[in-house]
């Protein structure tokens, strides 16, 4: 009879190396997961979220060239100016003598609908203007699949002079809140008479909101204190 | 009431309010699918009990990749603001305790323009085509 132990043996053994080898996977698995949620060398990926016009790109910037001397992208008063999310790495921001490294991934203004004729009030011809809005419409497109796929945290850039209740801006929340991602919302305009941070305060007062003039240069200290203290 | 069928409509504007038992056996894409059908018909599409956030992210992803110049201008969608409390943090949402349930209408962006919105009430303008 031992020659049916053999196979019985040799399947005990299959069955454990298979167990391990599951075993192991897992363990990697988690490890992988651990390593990105403590590790200090991988910059976190944050995104700048928000609707068009907000001035998430002037931020971009402003942030860029505080830290890095660098630019991200053209700033424009025309909405969807950036209609391809662009990434800056390797930020090092400097907070209580302690460095926070992070990438800046700048994304177009989400919205749900985009008509061309919008673009032809801007002095554009007819085919630059849909040519912009096909372009508009992919990088939004891009924009929700980084919010989904790419992106460890988030800053909301709202422009303090609009009525927060959007849907957009309800909806983009509610997204980010199911992905369980850190997020700062910004008020930005608040250089402008109509800026009301307290409207935005009131809308999400399950976040943090710090205001700012991004293109002004206002509140940067609070703000990188604050990115200092979410993301790093 | 008289029943006319789709193409009987006219000058008027269909809407169709869907239960939360219809949209409950359907997979995310056909959820999509239902909603951008209705409204590239030029329906305004009311769910009972709305999408999940995942959904509603796909929902504008699929939107942008249809939009068409002179064609189809995109979606307005509204929904109620999600108060404070229903964020429930990660566990809860382990727990099964989330809840997305919240009315929402959605429509072309040519026909429905929101007048205006609050925690608590939505006001809009439906036209026709």
């Amino acid at each position: 009879m031992w020659y049916l132990h053999t196979p019985l043996h040799e399947a005990d053994r299959e069955a454990r190396e298979a167990r391990m080898g599951l075993f192991t996977e897992l363990r990697d698995s988690i490890s992988r997961v651990v390593d990105r949620m403590f590790s200090d060398s991988e910059p976190k990926r944050i995104g700048i979220y928000g609707p068009p016009n907000a001035g998430k790109t002037t931020l971009a910037n402003r942030i860029a060239r505080d830290w890095t001397g660098d630019a991200v992208g053209p700033e424009s008063h025309i909405p969807h100016e950036t209609r391809r999310a662009r990434r800056k790495e390797n930020v090092e921001i400097e907070r209580n003598g302690k460095t926070v490294n992070i990438d800046i991934v700048d994304t177009p203004g989400v919205t749900t609908k985009v008509d061309y004729k919008e673009f032809l009030e801007h002095d554009m011809e007819k085919d630059d203007a849909v040519r912009r809005s096909r372009e508009a419409t992919e990088g939004v497109a891009e924009a929700m699949h980084w919010l989904r796929e790419d992106v460890d945290g988030v800053i909301y850039v709202l422009d303090s002079t609009e009525d927060p209740f959007t849907q957009v801006n309800t909806m983009l929340i509610g997204i980010i809140e199911s992905q369980d991602l850190p997020v700062l919302i910004f008020a930005n305009k608040t250089d402008l008479d109509d800026s009301n941070v307290q409207r935005i305060s009131n809308a999400f007062p399950q976040h943090e909101t710090v205001p700012l003039s991004a293109l002004e240069g206002n509140n940067m200290d609070e703000v990188y204190g604050k990115i200092a203290e979410y993301f790093g | 009431m008289p029943e006319v069928t789709p193409g009987d409509s006219g000058d008027g504007v269909q809407i169709d309010l869907i239960s939360g038992a219809r949209m409950e056996g359907l997979t995310s894409m056909e959820k999509i699918r239902l909603i951008l059908d209705g409204v590239r018909d030029g329906n305004i599409v009311v769910l009972e009990e709305g999408l999940s956030p995942d959904e509603e992210s796909k929902l504008i992803e699929v939107t942008m990749t249809e939009i068409s110049p002179d064609e189809f201008n995109g979606i307005e969608i509204e929904t109620y603001p999600q108060s404070g409390s229903a964020n429930q943090g990660f566990l809860g949402r382990l727990m099964g305790k989330e809840s997305t349930k919240k009315l929402t209408v959605i429509g072309p962006a040519n026909q429905i323009e929101t007048l205006h919105k609050d925690e608590n009430l939505i006001s809009a303008l439906v036209s026709r085509k």
